[in-house]
């Protein structure tokens, strides 16, 4: 298996979700091999992540030395690579030669550098199906593929164009295509996913799997008493609402209407507060249209937070709400319904087709979220009936029958294969 | 001797649009234009073409070829206020049918509600609206009286016969019937003067639910088996009260399962066996004697598996809503303007607690079938941003009194 982030040293969902499908799948007796980016298995080992017990043996994790970050773009490749020093040209391979030690010097270089040296792992590592977590890993899936001959799978948790609207990057939405197109099998996190996967790069709809993510309770469980992040449970005990945005602030997360929204709650719920976790390209931007709207007195903004303090920050919330405007699972209202916090979440998410206790709305209309969100604010008896029924909901979404459906398409490749 | 008694509720409800918080001071709750299953016109129109206007054509034939058959019906109030202004021609082929004499109609709320659970005052007050408008347009005095969704207790039971009705109809539930059979006439617990039929739930579920289900095993279900099921109580039960929404024909099993035909046989099948006929509500009473007493301490209804009240009012947004409209009933009758007392009452309808209710939302059950809004929650939200907008109007109202009031006195003293 493939991946580029690992919990905990994640930054989005991706890593949250390769480790749901590992712990299933070895739950499920199936042993698997974790290939990351150098970078992420040594802080990985050395933080000494907890599996379950009975599954622990059959996880194997292999790093190779390449730089590589989730989330990563073109420039802050250039900047991380400045941090290094190691600037180097991409040289052709001469046969026989010893691979490159040195890094690629672009980000595409990099990622074409990761697939190489992956392809070696194939060569030493016994495995029947090769299982490759997003863009960024399917060249290395593909070298894989080359090697052992073994079955693909290419598992989409983003597509270019959540991230990046109709902006996409040519290179990027190749590597997606080229990666969809050589895999045996592709697995959607969801049907609004797989719709893209068909619409925009004609994947045959009949290659695709929709495998929904799941979400352990268990992981959740820790609040913190005393943190930075009880400050804003300190505004709730002065009788202040809380209106929350957690993800990272860019384009796909709809950050711009969250405060067009607020907008328009403020003047009818004046003692609001909106809190905003998470850092991204458009912060500034947030930052301005917040003050713009003159409403810099009402905004917190909180930073990137994680494990306890984010816990902390979902249960003092009145309100999560996700405006995403292309999202394809979406975990966070998961994680605030395990705090017993109601969740309002845009039409255009993947998590939408599995929650049924949540508010819903297209993440353009302004009015209608704001309208939701002040119901929710003056009736008690709405926030107590989302919170009650969400949680029971919540705690019935385990990642086993993510796993079960991912055995079951390994076993149909494998038959496939005899 | 068998004899069946049929019968059909016949209701639509007001549906509220959806009206968000923004909306309030609009003061536009019903009129909903969409193509969406909120407009009522839209859905009164559909559901006459569907099944009102066909199925009343079968009943006229089934009277017309068969002097012994008999049904009676519940109209709500809301219902027949929407065919007014809709579809006038629904309302004249059910006058069609009534004109017969051999089509009984029954009494209930006219605004199809939960008062009976609230309001002492109101429900009589829902029920005597209810009988005047029968009156005013079938010409005929109800005397059997059906609670909104069979909802039934000791108490409702008191309410109605102290109303003066002779007979109240209420689901055969298992847990009031204990080990006795739904098939004989019995009396509310300690009331006299009152009769109660109830409801076959096996056999009226049997066409009301299961009629077009294919992996029924009796399906398909002809009039000739059903014929034979209901003759086979002969000697076990005296009455056979088939109890079902009218929308069943048409609406719930489509025609294409056959349901019209089944209608129009049925009755000449049943009436083969000469010990079989068909009876009304008010002659079962006549026809039959009170074997028995049945205690209901608790509510019971012809919903869900429970058959409680819990479709209505089990969740925190059912319990709220319910509460805040009754909340307004002093005010609203202090006012007594008419306008706003319709509205208010227009808001009572069982229908929307119904779309509020989360018992099995994510199972994609009947409730998700029945729900015209995305979710609950969306239902909650249209209902209490309307009464929030209701009560902002009474408050509103209430001040343009008192200021006339202390206009009127002003002049009366500057006159002395």
């Amino acid at each position: 298996m493939f991946g580029w982030e690992f919990p905990p040293h994640n930054s989005g969902g991706l890593g949250v979700a390769c480790k749901g499908v590992v712990d299933s799948l070895c739950s499920q007796g199936t042993a698997v091999t974790f290939v990351l980016p150098k970078k992420v298995v040594t802080e990985f080992s050395k933080n000494k992540v907890v599996f379950a017990d009975n599954s622990q043996d059959l996880l194997n994790t292999k790093g190779v030395d390449v730089m590589l970050m989730p989330y990563i773009t073109s420039e802050s490749y250039e900047e991380e690579l400045g941090k290094v020093g190691k600037k180097t040209k991409k040289k052709k391979r001469k046969k026989g030669e010893k691979r490159s030690l040195n890094y690629a010097g672009t980000l595409l270089g990099e990622v074409y550098r990761y697939g190489e040296l992956a392809g070696d792992v194939a060569e030493t590592e016994e495995h029947d199906i090769i299982h490759a977590h997003d863009w960024l890993s399917f060249e290395a899936g593909i070298a894989a593929k080359e090697v052992s001959g073994k079955p693909l799978v290419a598992h989409v948790h983003a597509t270019e164009f959540d991230r990046s609207g109709e902006r996409v990057n040519q290179d990027i939405y190749n590597i997606e295509r080229r990666g969809m197109y050589m895999a045996d099998r592709v697995v959607a996190v969801s049907n609004f996913t797989k719709n893209i996967l068909i619409n925009r790069y004609g994947v045959p709809e009949g290659k695709i799997t929709v495998v929904h993510n799941g979400i352990n309770e268990n992981d959740y469980m820790s609040v913190l008493e005393d943190s930075p992040a009880s400050v804003v449970s300190g505004l709730k005990s002065h009788g202040y609402k809380i209106v929350l945005f957690v993800g990272r602030i860019t384009f796909q997360k709809g950050p711009d209407y969250f405060v067009k929204m607020a907008k328009k709650i403020r003047e009818y719920e004046p003692n609001t507060f909106f809190v905003v976790c998470g850092s991204g390209d458009m912060e500034k931007q947030m930052i301005h249209e917040v003050a713009a709207a003159r409403m810099s007195d009402r905004f917190i903004f909180a930073g990137f937070l994680r494990g306890e303090s984010l816990n902390t920050v979902y249960k003092a919330a009145d309100i999560y709400i996700m405006p995403s405007v292309s999202e394809p699972f979406g975990l966070t209202p998961l994680e605030a319904m395990i705090q017993d916090t109601p969740v309002l979440i845009s039409h255009q998410t993947g998590v939408s087709e599995v929650v049924s206790h949540a508010l819903k709305a297209n993440f353009w209309d302004v009015d209608d979220m704001a309208s939701k969100v002040i119901s929710v604010l003056r009736n008690p008896s709405l926030q107590q009936c989302l919170k009650n029924n969400g949680r029971t909901e919540v705690s019935r979404m385990n990642w086993n029958l993510a796993g079960e459906k991912l055995l079951s398409l390994y076993k149909n490749l494998l038959a496939r294969q005899l | 001797m068998a004899s069946i008694c049929f019968y059909f509720q016949v209701h639509q409800p007001f549906r509220i649009r959806k009206y968000g918080v923004f909306d309030v001071g609009n003061s536009d709750y019903f009129n909903d234009d969409s193509e969406t299953d909120l407009n009522n016109c839209r859905i009164l129109k559909k559901v006459a073409s569907k099944c009102y206007l066909p199925a009343n054509a079968v009943l006229k034939n089934v009277l017309e070829t068969n002097p012994d058959f008999k049904a009676s019906f519940s109209f709500s109030g809301v219902f027949l206020e929407q065919c007014a202004i809709y579809a006038p021609e629904v309302l004249e082929s059910f006058s069609d049918l009534i004109k017969t004499g051999r089509v009984e109609v029954m009494s209930e709320t006219y605004y199809h509600s939960l008062a009976a659970l609230y309001s002492q005052k109101e429900f009589e007050k829902q029920v005597k609206l209810h009988s005047e408008a029968v009156k005013e347009i079938f010409n005929v005095s109800p005397t059997v009286f059906r609670n909104t969704e069979l909802i039934y207790s000791n108490d409702i039971a008191r309410e109605v016969q102290r109303m003066g009705f002779k007979a109240i109809l209420a689901e055969g539930a298992d847990h009031i019937l204990e080990w006795r059979s739904p098939n004989f006439l019995y009396r509310p617990a300690e009331i006299d003067n009152l009769v109660l039929l109830l409801k076959n739930y096996r056999l009226s579920d049997d066409v009301a639910f299961r009629f077009g289900e294919r992996s029924w095993k009796e399906y398909p279900l002809t009039a000739e088996k059903f014929a034979q099921w209901v003759s086979a109580y002969n000697g076990a039960g005296e009455i056979i009260n088939l109890f079902m929404d009218y929308e069943t024909f048409g609406e719930h099993q489509w025609e294409d399962t056959g349901i019209f035909e089944f209608m129009r046989h049925f009755p000449s099948e049943f009436l083969k066996h000469p010990d079989n006929n068909f009876v009304t509500p008010s002659e079962a009473v006549e026809r039959y004697e009170v074997v028995g007493e049945i205690e209901a301490p608790n509510y019971v209804s012809w919903a869900d598996v429970e058959r409680d009240i819990s479709a209505w009012r089990s969740n925190e947004i059912q319990h709220d809503a319910l509460r805040c409209v009754y909340e307004l009933e002093r005010d609203v009758v202090e006012l007594d303007d008419h306008e706003i007392t319709h509205t208010w009452r227009k808001l009572q309808t069982s229908d929307h607690f119904y779309y509020m209710c989360t018992k099995w939302f994510q199972d994609g059950d009947v409730h998700k079938y029945f729900n015209p809004y995305d979710s609950p929650y969306e239902a909650f939200i249209a209902f209490s941003n309307v009464v929030n907008d209701l009560k902002l109007r009474i408050d509103k109202r209430k001040k343009e009194k008192k200021s006339l009031k202390r206009k009127g006195e002003g002049s009366l003293f500057r006159e002395k």
